[in-house]
């Protein structure tokens, strides 16, 4: 009982030193920006640590914070193998093969009118199914290793980066085609210094929703079939063993990895497209 | 018109691509069908064959192209096999059969609507208070914005272990993974949408000295409907898949998601096929749906379409 309340006292603790930053005259400055979720953050987690200790939740079913941490720190071998298999072999490769095929296909689309008004509609169509379910046959066809993993991955990036590079590409204005024109730049000047750069905050946008689609393609694809390393494979026999501290490692590893992974498309994004206004500030 | 016909070309190419593409993955399966029957096959054995390209083989034996598109479990179904028994699941099986796309369908639809009503539920919630709340704006959105890099559908088999073993099962841990899948594409949509009016017309509403539920209710809220139909349309094809992804490991008996496994387990690839087929047209008939319901609100509601 001591800890339940506990915990409700340092959830309002928390909340209420919340409010006075957020309330106050420096809630604009950028430590209070990052204070304040920190705090958030830190509160959530001893609540959790608290409730689930006073209140005799079953370490089996929600471990507690704590536990997760140790059973991370004491498996951090196993934790990278499955890293190295799921992330750096299926989801990098998968997402560098279907981004940069995307690009290039979107460059195709472009010269070509008919080819985009038909190729978009479906397109955007099939950016809208659940593509993970492609993750069987091509287990099937590409075998249980790391490549039938890249090519689910391949397959689910594919449209979002298409769909949004040849939306990016159509964004110059007719004025400053036309200057381009005057200027008589060949159909390759115009497309590396205007078009392509135009582009830019467009094609960010598909390659940081694939970042996610990549890792989710990744280790969904591993429920179907892989070698007895991965993340979707440790998940899910983790699951069974009802190990779930090491379930909520994985997690952690995953959150981590995607996290870092969005993050490196949002520093790429913003040396390259420093002049574009929603960089500004 | 000329977009419907570009359109058409496209699919007509798609399928000419997949057509073609059968030849070359389904050979080896047909010539070793052949050679099983006492056909001629050139080379003679298995073993040979499994050393040589498709293309070579085809060309070896093309009297067996006619049979790449008629086989029992294919590498690769053509399309007219799929369609023959996507039309064989749904219309000729009675719906309680176990055998029914439509039962599977069913139960997926399910757990994926009662998943999107909860997401959205809450989504409009939270959106509500961190737009009125700056506590809750600054605390729990950069959250909200972190928890979607994270690949959630690994939570997917602990929220379904977890729940079972207190006592819940059956529709609602999928509901679950669907709800939250849906709940931040409409957090963000419905929170740009609360904020879309301008500083002009809420300075209006003060002059008129509305109140806070007033402006809720009479401005920020109607604003906020195209953003909301177009996250709401995110949200239930992100729903579809979680139901899925949901029914995948746990070994589910129903669904389509436990369709798509047992055709794994069993090689059964048109089964994979139309289990996909039926998964994506469910998921572009919700979101037109959606589409219809936003066309008729908007139209209700006085904004020009």
């Amino acid at each position: 009982m001591v800890m339940v309340s506990m915990a409700l006292l340092i959830w309002c603790a928390g909340w209420w030193l919340n409010g006075r930053l957020a309330n106050s005259s420096a809630s604009n400055t950028s430590a209070v920006k990052l204070l304040v979720p920190a705090i958030f953050g830190v509160t959530l987690l001893i609540v959790w640590e608290l409730l689930v200790r006073g209140l005799e939740v079953s370490l089996v079913i929600l471990p507690a914070p704590s536990v997760i941490a140790a059973r991370f720190a004491t498996s951090l071998p196993v934790l990278w193998q499955d890293f190295q298999q799921t992330i750096l072999k299926g989801a990098l490769s998968g997402y560098i093969i279907g981004c940069g095929a995307a690009l290039l296909m979107a460059i195709a689309v472009d010269r070509s009118d008919f080819l985009r008004r038909g190729l978009l509609p479906v397109g955007n169509f099939v950016a809208a199914l659940p593509i993970v379910g492609t993750a069987p046959i091509l287990v099937m066809w590409f075998g249980f290793d790391w490549q039938s993993k890249a090519a689910v991955v391949v397959v689910m990036v594919f449209f979002p980066v298409l769909v949004n590079t040849v939306a990016g590409l159509r964004e110059t204005s007719a004025m400053q085609r036309d200057l381009m024109q005057t200027y008589a730049a060949s159909y390759w000047q115009s497309f590396f210094k205007l078009r392509l750069p135009a582009a830019l905050p467009f094609i960010f946008n598909g390659l940081k929703i694939s970042t996610t689609l990549a890792l989710v393609g990744a280790i969904v694809a591993e429920f179907f079939g892989s070698p007895t390393v991965g993340m979707g494979f440790r998940i899910s026999t983790s699951v069974g063993q009802l190990a779930l501290d090491m379930v909520w490692a994985e997690i952690l590893v995953a959150a981590l990895a995607g996290s870092a992974f969005y993050g490196m498309m949002a520093l790429i994004e913003k040396t390259l497209t420093f002049w574009h206004p929603s960089q500004r500030g | 018109m000329k977009t419907a016909l570009a359109v058409l070309s496209v699919l007509a190419a798609i399928a000419v691509i997949w057509y073609a593409a059968c030849v070359p993955m389904n050979i080896k399966g047909v010539l070793d069908a052949a050679e099983r029957s006492g056909a001629e096959v050139v080379p003679a054995t298995a073993r040979e064959r499994r050393d040589m390209g498709p293309i070579g083989l085809v060309a070896a034996n093309s009297f067996a192209i006619g049979d790449v598109w008629s086989q029992d479990r294919p590498r690769l179904p053509a399309p007219h096999q799929v369609a023959v028994e996507l039309w064989e699941t749904t219309v000729e099986k009675k719906l309680t059969s176990k055998r029914s796309l439509i039962y599977h369908g069913q139960v997926t639809l399910s757990a994926t609507l009662l998943g999107f009503v909860i997401g959205t539920g809450l989504g409009i919630l939270l959106a509500v208070g961190i737009v009125h709340s700056r506590v809750m704006d600054m605390s729990v959105m950069p959250w909200a914005i972190v928890s979607q890099t994270i690949p959630i559908i690994a939570l997917a088999p602990m929220i379904i272990v977890v729940l079972y073993s207190i006592g819940v099962q059956g529709i609602l841990p999928k509901a679950v993974i669907s709800a939250y899948l849906s709940f931040f594409p409409v957090v963000v949509g419905m929170v740009k949408g609360l904020r879309s009016p301008d500083q002009m017309q809420l300075d209006l509403l003060k002059t008129y000295n509305a109140s806070l539920g007033q402006g809720f209710w009479k401005l920020r809220l109607p604003a906020s409907m195209p953003y909301l139909f177009a996250s709401l349309k995110i949200g239930i094809a992100a729903s579809l898949v979680g139901a899925i992804v949901g029914e995948l490991p746990t070994g589910a008996v129903a669904g389509l998601g436990a369709r798509l496994l047992a055709g794994s387990y069993y090689g059964q690839t048109v089964q994979i096929w139309s289990a996909l087929f039926a998964a994506a047209i469910l998921a572009a008939a919700l979101v037109a749906l959606l589409g219809v319901i936003e066309r008729l609100v908007l139209k209700r509601m006085g904004v020009q379409a």
